[in-house]
């Protein structure tokens, strides 16, 4: 039926104004899940305090200005923002038919990184160096174009009405997907981020449907391959430094054990209401090192107290069980992927990186999602929102 | 596909989505219950951890307090000097451990490269002095006398002396006042060590790394008063060590000065005359030997008889109590220790043993008086007495026919005590004693505090020896193994001696029992033990704790306390028989054996009293005594293998008191000379900005040789053998 263009696409109600576009009840603005957005907004900004205390002392870090991290920090949060807004515009569904660019994106970027463009930092050749202070670690965004390519290549028959579940082929195919960039990022060797991409793997697995045995099988062969790595001595000396001194913390406090006992004593030193935001002085002292990056749960930990760290995982809680949520109301199987692999993510991502903290995890250079400083960290996880947003908004309004 | 619900998604995935959410919300629990446990099952072990993180503490060394004499003169005080110190934990991170260093340092400091790493090296039992006895974390000392040049040298270049530092720092100093070095009774410091921090660590006055500990003399004794409170300032620094804030501020609190009764000019005095009396001793031929008396070790002590506080005490051989500041060099450690040099750190006032000889006399003298011989009976003195075929000569190998106990002392009438002696332990039974023997003359000596310290305020006193029939027994006991190895029936004098102590060295013998009452054999007493009871016959009978701190007062003058000598005993005699036995130690100086060398003696306006003793000693030289007394003042002085008693220390006692008394060898009195009339009952005053007003103090001018005592007797007739 042809309609004269003054009407809405729906074809049922008149145009309406920007204003009442945005506050009418099927506007994006109400379908919008408020409780995410709100509640990343606020670790964004909890992150900004907590990377502040973390560096104002710093002087070799941040140049002499002791707001250095913390407009940077803000700075990254807005541009995170317009990130998730643009993804909102574009919509999780657009953005499926743009995987295959995105996919040849990243997997052009983490091959940077081993080139002569790529730099080491802190044991991890995982960066490319921008200039201007800023630097991009294409594995942050490896991880979101593994999680829509993987739902991709999963849904495609299955939300086509094809097939009940993925087939294998299917499964083989999403697997090697995620398999060549995983491969490139652990050559770097980041295996913090090849960790959180195993998981976020079997995340979508999972929610994909697949048959049981690739579950379990994915699981073994992750299990093995760890094995595998440890005894071909692929890992550097770093590495199993870290490991070993999860295993005994004691071992040699003056050394590789240092991270983890002066977080520990960090955290535990906050108590119930901890020692007052800049009063920590453990952080004061700079004890923990990289605080503002992996360690910054020690900054709440220790000068917001079992409180102020409690809120940020009550504040990760909301944002997962939201994504759950999401994750079960959409009627495709697409978006229930991509919501499962970034429940996945963050879900890992964030046990690592306070488990470290307190010393029930291994070492491993991964960001607490939103709270810790650094750009392509921040980026991608405001574009995993954005995703989550999308398919909430975009799913029927029945639901 | 019919099976599909509205939502497109079938049951497995359903089911898994459940499993997802279940699996992100446990670990999310996990994160939960651990910080939980961290931060409130544990919080306070590791907020205490995260304060030994993150202070540390700068130490601010209290100034230790001053030791004056009574007037307020120093006796021992700090002085400020440029001192240079390595730092141990810095050297060692240097490659070659701080050798290149420690010899450029010593290219400065104009020092052999190898004694400056001597003195830096820890001790440890292989380790000979030199060497750093304290916490290897606290800067060593290697000179405390650099000069401004050579510390600039030093801080101008500190790429080149990395832990290497030159700071003015106070540092201990024993100025000798008037020649009163008074080294022994002074005692040193030395560095505390980790087994006394850990013990004293749970007490009122931990210690500190950097704490200087008295070893010895009066800096042992009141080492807590004297060290004062260090101060130590807490800083919160980072991980690098940078401060970033002060945590908490102890300000030091200056150690409390000791007044002692010690008058430095008594002191200076009794030095310079007890090593007079050696030289002159070692000049005079021993008729026994043949040979000069080697006149080895003396001492000789001066108590406030009414108060037993010490005026003056000094032992020789003595040393330079400076050589211990800043931590003593190899060779003067040697030289201290060498056998030539005859232990000078020993203070033999308190720690020097020996047979007291007639000086002795006063006790068996007592204890006949208690057994019930009157004072004033009838003894005979002959020139020898002997039991069953041995003969004990009295000494001077002369008879005085009848005489008092009195006379007895007068003369020093060995016979008349040989007899007493010999009674008694006849009395006792014998060889083979009764149950529970009377023991009365040895039970007298432990009544007049022999055996037993005098609980002077120096550490290391010695109690001496009473030879009574439980010690013979305890000796015996210890030794028979060994004299019964080298004991040989008709052998030298010493296998004979071995063979007869290993069959009966237990039991109590007539010959030990006439030694013991005249104060030889077994019997050992110290000097200040002697000085005690004598000071007691004095004073009316009691025997005070010799004292020679005499009140401790704060830094800033503000807070005395004072230290009042405490007694021990009374002496086991009437007020009778004290007045007996003191008007017969008077006749000793008048008439007696000392008379001669109190001639011109103002005996009127100050009764002197005075018992002369020469003790023998097996393989040596005689040992010299003499105990005098006035109504003010008690001194005795010994000199081993010095000969006679009144020979040789009677002028140097003698000089001591015309010092005291400002008299001249005619016994002319001169008020203004005198150095001590009365003893010191005030207290020095110390100012609120902590200086003290002391008086000057001028060295002791000897009198000159010309200057001899109006020749009253002359020693009394020249002994055959020996003279008492």
């Amino acid at each position: 039926m042809q309609t004269a263009n003054k009407f809405s696409v729906s074809r049922y109600a008149p145009e309406r104004g920007p204003v009442a576009k945005l506050t009418a009840r099927d506007s994006v603005l109400r379908r919008l899940d408020w409780p995410i957005l709100l509640s990343a907004l606020a670790l964004s900004l909890l992150g900004a305090l907590l990377v502040w205390s973390a560096t104002r002392n710093r002087t070799t870090l941040n140049q002499g200005d002791p707001y250095y991290f913390l407009t940077r920090h803000a700075m990254n949060t807005g541009i995170g923002l317009v990130l998730m807004i643009g993804t909102i515009w574009l919509g999780h569904r657009t953005l499926r038919g743009a995987v295959p660019i995105l996919y040849g994106l990243s997997l052009i970027l983490v091959l940077a990184v081993l080139t002569p463009l790529g730099s080491t930092i802190n044991g991890a050749h995982a960066w490319i160096v921008i200039g201007g202070g800023f630097s991009l670690q294409p594995g942050e965004f490896v991880k979101i174009t593994i999680i829509l390519g993987m739902a991709m290549l999963l849904a495609a028959r299955v939300d086509a009405g094809d097939l009940e579940h993925p087939d294998h082929r299917t499964v083989v195919k999403a697997l090697c997907l995620a398999a060549a960039p995983m491969g490139i990022v652990m050559l770097m060797p980041d295996l913090g981020s090849v960790m959180v991409m195993v998981v976020i793997v079997l995340g979508v697995l999972l929610a994909s449907g697949a048959s049981n045995r690739w579950v379990v099988g994915l699981l073994a062969s992750g299990v093995a391959g760890a094995v595998l790595i440890w005894q071909l001595g692929v890992l550097d000396e770093y590495q199993i430094n870290r490991f070993a001194a999860f295993a005994n913390p004691e071992l040699d406090p003056a050394g590789v054990g240092y991270n983890t006992n002066q977080a520990r004593i960090a955290i535990g030193s906050g108590g119930l209401l901890g020692s007052g935001l800049f009063k920590g002085s453990q952080t004061t002292g700079q004890f923990v090192p990289e605080q503002q990056t992996d360690f910054v749960f020690t900054v709440a930990g220790e000068e917001l107290g079992f409180v102020g760290a409690g809120l940020i995982l009550v504040l990760l809680g909301v944002i997962l069980w939201r994504a759950c949520v999401i994750a079960r109301e959409t009627t495709e199987l697409y978006g229930t992927i991509v919501c499962a692999g970034i429940i996945a993510w963050f879900a890992f991502q964030a046990f690592e990186n306070i488990g470290m903290t307190l010393g029930i995890m291994p070492v491993a250079g991964l960001p607490l999602p939103f709270v810790s400083y650094g750009g392509s960290s921040m980026f991608a996880v405001w574009v995993a929102v954005g995703l989550l947003q999308s398919i909430r908004v975009q799913r029927p309004m029945s639901a | 596909m019919t099976n599909i619900p509205e939502t497109g998604r079938t049951p497995r995935v359903q089911i898994r989505l459940v499993i997802l959410q279940v699996l992100v919300f446990s670990l999310l629990l996990t994160l939960g219950g651990r910080l939980w446990y961290l931060q409130i099952r544990n919080g306070k072990e590791y907020s205490d951890e995260a304060k030994n993180n993150h202070v540390q503490q700068v130490v601010q060394p209290a100034v230790r307090g001053s030791i004056l004499d009574a007037r307020g003169i120093p006796l021992a005080d700090n002085e400020t000097r440029l001192v240079v110190s390595a730092s141990r934990t810095e050297l060692m991170k240097i490659k070659d451990k701080g050798k290149g260093v420690l010899t450029r340092l010593a290219g400065v400091l104009d020092m052999k490269p190898q004694d400056v790493m001597d003195k830096v090296r820890l001790c440890d039992s292989k380790t000979p002095q030199p060497c750093w006895n304290g916490s290897p974390y606290q800067p060593i000392p290697v000179t405390l006398e650099a000069t401004t040049q050579q510390a600039l040298q030093i801080r101008e270049r500190p790429e080149d002396f990395p832990g290497i530092t030159a700071e003015p720092t106070a540092v201990r100093r024993y100025p000798a006042p008037g020649g009163a070095n008074t080294g022994q009774v002074l005692g040193y410091l030395s560095p505390v060590t980790d087994d006394e921090i850990v013990k004293a660590k749970n007490t009122n006055s931990p210690f500190l790394r950097s704490d200087q500990v008295g070893r010895f003399g009066l800096e042992r004794t009141y080492d807590k008063q004297l060290r004062g409170k260090s101060g130590v300032t807490r800083y919160e620094v980072d991980n690098l060590g940078r401060v970033i804030g002060q945590a908490e501020n102890d300000p030091a609190v200056p150690g409390a000065h000791l007044v002692t009764s010690i008058d430095a000019r008594v002191q200076g005095v009794a030095e310079y005359e007890l090593n007079a009396a050696m030289v002159e001793a070692r000049k005079q031929i021993d008729r026994n030997t043949g040979v000069p008396y080697k006149a080895d070790a003396g001492a000789v002590v001066v108590l406030e008889s009414k108060t037993g506080r010490v005026v003056a005490m000094a032992s020789n051989p003595t040393y330079d109590p400076n050589v211990w500041v800043g931590g003593i060099s190899a060779k003067d450690y040697a030289k201290l220790t060498a056998k030539e040099s005859n232990v000078p750190l020993m203070n033999r006032a308190i720690q020097g043993q020996a047979a007291p000889g007639s000086i002795f006399k006063v006790i068996p003298t007592t204890a006949a008086v208690n057994a019930g011989y009157p004072f004033d009976g009838s003894y005979p003195c002959p020139s020898s007495y002997s039991i069953g075929g041995q003969v004990f000569k009295n000494f001077e190998s002369q008879g005085h026919g009848n005489i008092t106990l009195g006379q007895a002392l007068e003369v020093s009438c060995d016979t008349v005590f040989y007899a007493l002696g010999h009674q008694q332990w006849l009395k006792d039974g014998g060889l083979h004693p009764i149950k529970n023997p009377a023991e009365i003359f040895y039970k007298t000596a432990h009544q007049f505090g022999l055996g037993a310290e005098t609980h002077v305020d120096l550490p290391g006193e010695e109690k001496g020896r009473v030879p009574d029939r439980a010690w013979k027994q305890r000796f015996w006991e210890a030794n028979k193994d060994q004299w019964c190895k080298t004991g040989k029936k008709g052998g030298t004098y010493v296998e004979l001696l071995s063979y007869e102590n290993c069959l009966e060295g237990n039991l109590m013998r007539a010959g030990d029992a006439v030694n013991y009452s005249i104060g030889q054999g077994d019997t050992l007493v110290t000097p200040i033990q002697m000085a005690t009871i004598y000071a007691a016959i004095s004073n009316g009978g009691t025997m005070w704790n010799p004292t020679i701190g005499k009140a401790v007062i704060s830094a800033d003058g503000k807070k005395v306390e004072e230290i009042k000598p405490q007694a021990h005993g009374k002496l086991p005699m009437d007020e009778k028989t004290r007045q007996q036995i003191s008007e017969a130690l008077e006749g000793v100086a008048t008439r007696g054996t000392a008379a001669w060398r109190f001639g011109g003696w103002p005996q009127k306006q100050i009764p002197m009293h005075a018992k002369t003793g020469t003790a023998e000693v097996y393989g040596k030289q005689t040992t010299s005594w003499f105990a005098t007394f006035t109504d003010d003042y008690t001194i005795v002085m010994t000199i081993s293998q010095g000969g006679t008693g009144s020979g040789a220390s009677g002028p140097a006692v003698r000089n001591i008191y015309n010092a005291i008394y400002g008299l001249d060898m005619a016994g002319k009195q001169d008020l203004s000379k005198a150095l001590l009339p009365k003893p010191e009952a005030n207290l020095p005053t110390i100012q609120p900005d902590g200086s003290i007003d002391a008086p000057e103090i001028r060295p002791y001018v000897p009198p000159s040789p010309e200057d001899v005592p109006p020749a009253l007797a002359g020693p009394p007739a020249p002994p055959a053998h020996k003279q008492d």
